[in-house]
């Protein structure tokens, strides 16, 4: 009766690194790569999907066993965009810079592939505890990911983190510039084919004896 | 008149889907490992495209805004609506594609049905959406239904197109040797990023 339990506890950590969401299963790459040309519409996106993967997971568990089975797609649909309503209206409400940032990016977490994806492979079968532990963890997998990519964009693209400069005046006197191309939309791509060499060499050397 | 045109032309190399917003990256990636399959889907988003947006636009202006039919702002309602109209016509597309072309719906398989939660769909409401609002001089603004009916169809070629090319260069990216921990996904996110920035060239176009 331990709350983490092995199998609960292998839900949670998995999609943080063997099984990636973004890097190892391919899903949700969309608002991947267009919100993270700066720091804070990242993480604020991360932790959006997170709660509504998390809150999702929980509310098709608890229905797992009333839904006809020719229909579930939609009612998962509609699950879904109901809580994207409710996440994008608290946005407008307490960060309205960040979700005018964000802009159509939020309306479509309800077409992003994580979300269906773990509905139709987890949450249909599981009980509630471990649909929940399975959500925050595929919604983390995903937020690392991102702050990782805008890390690098925002860092190299306008030297700043988070708004506030940290590459010293004298960098630029020395003749540093900043890379403006980090901040267009072909980086972001390119970036985050690096992070899965990264990722896949990382991977490849610790499964070799 | 000559709006929708611009418009037509913006949609497809300018604002395209993948280069410009990155919509519907997860059957792009995908299924773009032949140029058949490719073109096949790319005919499938560009239908389900030009249904959809031009229904979700009616929708948008003649029930759901203030001076709608209901006459009060429902557009709170518009995600749980779209994605409605989205399912219910993939359904639809899925059945006749299955009736008219048995051969192009085995190939296609699981990804057909999967239209329905491509971003690129569902992105186009919400930008159409987005840019009833603007202001009219703007060169994205949406007025009229032919301005959508064009913006609906510009998406979806220009989606098609890009689909294609990826599916070509991966038909000849076979023969080559790449690096082992590159192969696969990474590359083909780096060759869409160089393709993206080909596509940057468009951006200063005045139309």
């Amino acid at each position: 009766m331990a709350f983490l339990s092995k199998q609960n506890k292998e839900a949670l950590v998995e999609p943080l690194n063997r099984n990636n969401p973004i890097v190892a299963q391919v899903l949700g790459i969309c608002s991947a790569l267009a919100v993270t040309a700066q720091l804070k519409p990242a993480i604020v996106m991360g932790l959006s999907v997170t709660v509504i993967t998390a809150m999702a997971n929980v509310v098709i568990s608890l229905l797992r066993n009333t839904i006809p089975n020719r229909i579930r797609i939609i009612v998962q649909l509609v699950v879904v965009a109901a809580l994207v309503t409710i996440v994008s209206m608290v946005l407008k409400a307490f960060l309205y810079d960040v979700s005018v940032q964000l802009s159509v990016y939020v309306g479509l977490i309800i077409t992003n592939c994580i979300l269906m994806g773990r509905l139709e492979a987890f949450a249909m079968q599981q009980k509630v505890l471990p649909s929940l532990l399975d959500g925050i963890g595929n919604g983390l997998g995903y937020a690392w990911i991102l702050v990782v990519v805008a890390f690098f964009r925002e860092l190299l693209g306008n030297g700043t983190l988070l708004g506030y400069t940290v590459i010293p005046q004298g960098a630029y006197d020395l003749g540093y510039m900043n890379n403006g191309m980090m901040t267009m939309p072909a980086m972001a791509l390119i970036i985050v084919g690096c992070v899965i060499w990264a990722n896949c060499a990382f991977n490849n050397r610790k499964n070799k004896p | 008149m000559e709006h929708f045109i611009s418009l037509f032309v913006r949609s497809i190399f300018v604002d395209n889907m993948i280069f410009a917003f990155f919509l519907g990256m997860c059957s792009y990636l995908a299924v773009s490992k032949s140029v058949k399959t490719a073109f096949g889907l790319g005919i499938a988003v560009t239908f389900v495209l030009l249904v959809t947006v031009p229904v979700d636009w009616l929708l948008q202006t003649k029930v759901l805004s203030e001076d709608g039919l209901l006459g009060i702002d429902l557009s709170y309602l518009s995600f749980i609506l779209f994605i409605a109209v989205i399912a219910g016509i993939v359904q639809l597309v899925e059945m006749l594609v299955e009736r008219f072309s048995p051969s192009l719906y085995a190939a296609l398989g699981i990804f057909l049905p999967l239209i329905a939660v491509n971003c690129a769909i569902m992105g186009a409401s919400l930008f159409m959406q987005q840019r009833i609002n603007l202001d009219p001089a703007n060169t994205q603004f949406i007025g009229g239904f032919s301005d959508c009916i064009a913006y609906a169809l510009g998406s979806g070629i220009g989606w098609m197109l890009a689909i294609v090319s990826l599916a070509a260069i991966r038909e000849k990216m076979a023969y080559t040797d790449v690096p082992q921990n590159l192969r696969g996904l990474g590359i083909t996110f780096i060759t869409v990023g160089l393709m993206a920035m080909a596509f940057m060239c468009f951006s200063g176009m005045k139309i």
